[in-house]
């Protein structure tokens, strides 16, 4: 096991640049989602860190030994890709041995260190099969049976749960979960999908076009984002956005509605601004301001309320039933403890 | 070899035809497939039936049409193959030629993998462009290269032995074979290059054991190629051999066989037939391969 250091990592494919400098310290032992939208440099970072592509500039540290000229064999690291890659001339057996065969291990130790990784994820019924045979989730769970008998000071999971169904793919979830607290090996995971990101990490990083947005606890992300973009990326249904500004120790919407502010936003006065509220902070208040219902989703658990609200569409989620039906308006009410409110202009957080 | 070709077709446009068929499009079947390929059988096998009987016919049903049917033999004689295997070196044609085509064979699949993985995967400077001239040098007639190539020959002082052969197809079999390769290649999965690379194994532990297994039916089809052409050559096997017993079966049927002006047709027939023989049986071997080397990639 080992902590990894990402330091000012830059990639550049021929003239253009992917990633613009990246700051990233990983904790020994620390499961660290990196999440972000399609093509902002997730897998271009992982597999620098794996090693198969080279680092343009900046470092990457494993353990304390500087990787950026060293192969991905001696990097002591073990990696989960999207559709697997297991080799599908080898059975379940031969896949997971294969690397320690590279190795000068012994057939003794090569049945153990394969049996123990095969009983860890109930592979043993499959070991002679061909990687055909199986379905998704077990080749799935093949990919990470072979990483598992490297014993590596890092894993690397490139969204390895994306080609399974939405029902495995919450169970494998769980699976790579437990199987992190199990083994406690420093794991590098990454994924576009932010529940999964918040389900499974002890550490967020959130990536935007080649940059990193912010980086800490899942809700740490979710309760205090640093900027619109984290704001809007974590959590679902998303955070509402409204435009306006501060003014009088209040937050003035365009259309003139008046917002409660939090109190360590306030004396901002005249600054074009974006207030940020989450859909189940919205309460119902008889004497709260208005919102005219458009779509009424109830899930039993909660209800849904797409609605207008401050000259804007907004998403709502209330625990109670609501008999409001769509046209007509409801009077909810925002409590400024859990509001946010960004810069109009740079989109940064403002207040703590 | 080209009927088991043929018949595999035949046998894929079967595959999925219901059992339910209405009559009116089992006709229209008839008409648009059957047909045309009986008549494609037909056209193709018919050099091979003609081979064959000439081989058995006895000369004077051979060269009188009027009383006997040109395309049945009346009285079936071994005199010609007999003829061809105890009169002639032709036992000893075949060994050397089989010899040669499977050294050549094995020099030029061997040097096209190399050459393939390396433009295909190490992609060095310059990869695409050394493929391409590969692929370039595939284009020049063996004519033109024949002249150049005999005086390296008679300088190496290779005239007449069987290694001018042998050094001197793969000129034409490696850049096919190397161009077929890096097709076959291309379709492996480079991910599990990739992966093997992080598993441990060096360039050369994966080409061996990941990327070759994966490519057996590309290597098969390289193979078979390079065998067929080894087998069949010509002009080099007919310029660099002089000796009668070190000749290859195609020239030396028609040298050895044409005397002045008289064609030993029987022979000559019975000599084709036996020579197309392990050809023939190659292929029926490895048709599959060769099938799913031209039609698909590696299946997971
Ligand atoms: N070999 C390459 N050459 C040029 N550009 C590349 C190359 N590989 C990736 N890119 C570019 O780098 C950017 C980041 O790609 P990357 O694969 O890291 O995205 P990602 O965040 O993993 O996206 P996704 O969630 O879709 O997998 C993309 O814009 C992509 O077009
Ligand atoms: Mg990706």
């Amino acid at each position: 096991m080992a902590n990894v250091s990402i330091r000012n990592v830059r990639k550049r494919f021929g003239s253009t640049e992917i990633l613009h400098g990246v700051d990233v310290e990983i904790d020994d032992g620390e499961f660290v989602i990196l999440v972000g939208p399609s093509g902002c440099g997730k897998s271009t970072l992982l597999r620098m860190i794996a090693g198969l592509e080279n680092i343009s500039s900046g470092e990457i540290a494993i353990g304390d030994r500087v990787v950026n000229n060293i192969a991905p064999k001696e990097r002591d690291i073990a990696m989960v890709f999207q559709n697997y890659a297991l080799y599908p001339h080898m059975t379940v057996r031969d896949n997971m041995a294969f690397s320690l065969s590279l190795t000068n291990a012994s057939k003794a130790e090569i049945d153990e260190k394969v049996g123990r990784a095969a009983q860890i994820l109930g592979l043993n019924p499959y070991l002679a099969r061909y990687p055909r045979q199986l379905s998704g989730g077990q080749r799935q769970r093949v990919a990470m049976g072979r990483a598992i008998v490297r014993d590596p000071q890092v894993f690397l999971f490139d969204e390895p749960l994306s080609n399974l169904d939405a029902k495995l793919r919450v169970a494998m979830r769980a699976e790579i979960k437990e199987l992190h607290q199990r083994l406690q090996t420093t794991t590098v995971y990454v994924t576009h999908d932010q529940i999964e990101a918040m389900t499974m990490a002890d550490k967020i990083v959130v990536m935007n076009a080649g940059n990193v947005e912010q980086i800490g606890a899942p809700l740490d992300l979710y309760d205090k984002p640093n900027n619109l973009f984290v704001a809007g990326f974590i959590g679902s249904p998303a955070m509402n956005f409204v435009k306006g500004k501060v003014a009088d120790g209040a937050f003035t919407a365009e259309d003139g509605t008046i917002l409660p502010l939090p109190p360590s936003a306030a004396g901002q006065d005249g600054r074009p601004a974006v207030y940020g509220i989450r859909p189940e902070h919205f309460r119902l208040a008889g004497d709260g301001l208005p919102a005219r219902i458009t779509v009424l989703e109830p899930t039993g658990s909660e209800t849904q309320v797409m609605a207008h609200f401050a000259g804007t569409p907004i998403i709502g989620a209330f625990r109670e039933r609501i008999a409001a039906k769509p046209g007509e308006t409801i009077r909810v009410s925002v409590d400024p403890m859990a509001a946010h409110v960004f810069d109009g202009a740079t989109g940064q957080r403002i207040g703590a | 070899m080209t009927n088991a070709t043929v018949e595999d077709a035949a046998q894929g446009a079967n595959i999925d035809v219901p059992e339910h068929m209405a009559w009116d499009s089992r006709a229209r079947r008839t008409i648009t497939i059957y047909i045309p390929l009986s008549i494609f059988i037909v056209v193709l096998l018919f050099p091979f039936y003609w081979m064959a009987i000439t081989s058995v016919k006895p000369d004077y049903e051979m060269y009188d049409y009027k009383k006997y049917n040109p395309f049945w033999v009346g009285s079936p004689t071994l005199d010609n193959i007999k003829k061809l295997l105890f009169d002639t070196d032709y036992p000893q044609w075949l060994i050397t030629t089989m010899g040669i085509a499977t050294a050549a064979t094995f020099l030029s699949v061997f040097a096209s993998v190399l050459a393939a993985y390396a433009i295909e995967r190490l992609r060095f400077k310059g990869a695409q462009h050394v493929g391409l001239a590969i692929y370039l040098a595939y284009l020049v007639p063996p004519t033109i290269l024949f002249i150049p190539l005999a005086t390296m020959i008679f300088q190496f002082g290779l005239f007449d032995s069987p290694l001018a052969l042998i050094l001197t197809y793969p000129t034409t079999l490696v850049p096919f074979c190397t161009w077929l390769l890096i097709g076959y290649f291309k379709s492996i999965p480079y991910e599990l290059e990739e992966c093997a690379l992080i598993d441990g194994a060096s360039r050369l532990q994966i080409l061996r054991r990941i990327t070759l297994p994966l490519a057996v039916p590309g290597l098969i089809s390289a193979g078979i190629f390079a065998f067929t052409l080894s087998w069949n050559e010509f002009i080099y096997a007919l310029a660099f051999i002089q000796s009668t017993e070190k000749k290859t079966v195609p020239v030396a049927i028609l040298t050895e066989l044409v005397t002045g002006d008289v064609f030993q047709w029987g022979s000559l027939m019975a000599g084709s037939l036996l020579g197309s023989v392990p050809v023939a049986i190659i292929y029926s071997f490895f048709v599959e391969y060769y099938v799913s080397s031209m039609t698909g990639a590696v299946k997971e």
